[in-house]
């Protein structure tokens, strides 16, 4: 994962067609079935957010969404 | 505008959302392409004007939140035609089948490209009519099958790019779904370009095409297109010719746009003398 960041799946299961286009292009492996044939971020911890799931899902159901962990006094 | 992050959302009636579109169907993903070139450019929404004819492909006018016409099959580009020469300040975009584009509006595509006129046409080749059912279409080419050509098809197919270029299309690209962010780029390019711009996007039928000739699911069909393309001139070609080039084809800002020209034509009309 990129450093100081958490990435957030937000996949909308009433628009996934389950055609597992995102898990199969994934390179992190980070995505996988749900027991209803739907897409589900079962390693998001792995994820880098390259987000070539977002861009190639055809249902426009993935979206991802980077989150910077607070560290800003770490930092200054 | 260019600055927020991207959301999908802000561009889309999600009252018709989930879409008609098959799953592993590749329009999907060039609509997502079409709403992030839009994005980056900044563009206002009550800018755009989509039009689009029949088919699978022309069900993109419904899903956007731009202006929308979904007008009669094959016609779309006339349509265009006529709302760009009433509203020029409009940005035309016209998504397409590669039957809506080739084969009945054939006529009226080559006409729009020699006039000209400033309409980003992309034609969203999945070589099949998907929608009728899996007739084949003007791209399906060769020894292929379909609905209509149970003992497969002995009609050549034409070359976008090739037909685009001759009729005198300004700006001709081409990419495929596997490489959406390319994708986007050429959207980008092709909608900011001056003059009719042509963007062929190879997507895939994985329902009819697919499963007739045999090429896997949406999966396998994108993989395809990962193996089967190379960038302009790449050195793959030199080892195999047949493999399919992607990027920009054509770049011509020299010719003058039709809009601009009726716009002369108007001036000099108006001063009462022939």
């Amino acid at each position: 994962m990129a450093k100081g960041k958490t990435v957030k799946h937000l996949i909308d299961k009433e628009w996934c067609k389950g055609c597992g286009i995102c898990i199969h292009f994934c390179p992190k492996n980070v995505l996988e079935f749900d027991k209803h044939g739907k897409a589900k971020a079962a390693r998001p911890e792995d994820c880098i957010a390259c987000k070539l799931c977002e861009l190639r899902c055809p249902d426009l159901a993935i979206q991802i969404i980077e989150e910077q962990e607070v560290e800003h006094e770490k930092q200054e | 505008m260019t600055k927020q992050v991207f959301n999908f959302k802000d561009y889309i009636r999600p009252r018709f959302f989930p879409h008609i579109w098959c799953p592993g169907c590749g329009h999907g993903i060039v609509l997502g392409s079409l709403l992030r070139a839009v994005h980056e450019l900044g563009l206002d929404k009550n800018e755009i004007v989509i039009t689009s004819g029949i088919g699978c492909s022309s069900r993109i006018s419904g899903y956007v939140d731009f202006h929308s016409l979904h007008t009669i099959h094959g016609r779309a580009l006339s349509f265009a035609t006529g709302v760009k020469l009433s509203k020029p300040h409009l940005k035309a975009i016209v998504p397409m089948g590669d039957g809506d584009a080739l084969a009945i509006g054939g006529n009226h595509f080559i006409h729009a490209a020699r006039r000209n006129i400033d309409i980003t046409a992309i034609v969203m080749n999945n070589r099949i009519y998907g929608m009728t059912g899996g007739q084949f279409s003007p791209l399906s080419g060769l020894d292929k099958k379909a609905t209509t050509a149970p003992y497969s098809t002995i009609d050549r197919n034409f070359d976008v790019v090739e037909l685009a270029k001759s009729a005198g299309a300004t700006f001709v690209a081409r990419s495929t779904v596997f490489h959406a962010n390319e994708c986007k780029n050429l959207l980008k390019k092709g909608i900011s370009h001056k003059g009719f711009s042509v963007v062929e996007i190879l997507t895939q039928c994985p329902t009819y095409y697919g499963r007739k000739n045999k090429e896997g699911d949406a999966i396998q069909m994108m993989e395809g297109y990962k193996t089967n393309t190379v960038k302009i001139g790449s050195k793959k070609l030199e080892k195999n010719p047949d493999l399919i080039q992607r990027g920009i084809f054509i770049e011509n800002t020299d010719i003058p746009e039709y809009c601009e020209a009726y716009d002369k034509i108007i001036e000099t009309a108006m001063k009462g003398k022939a």
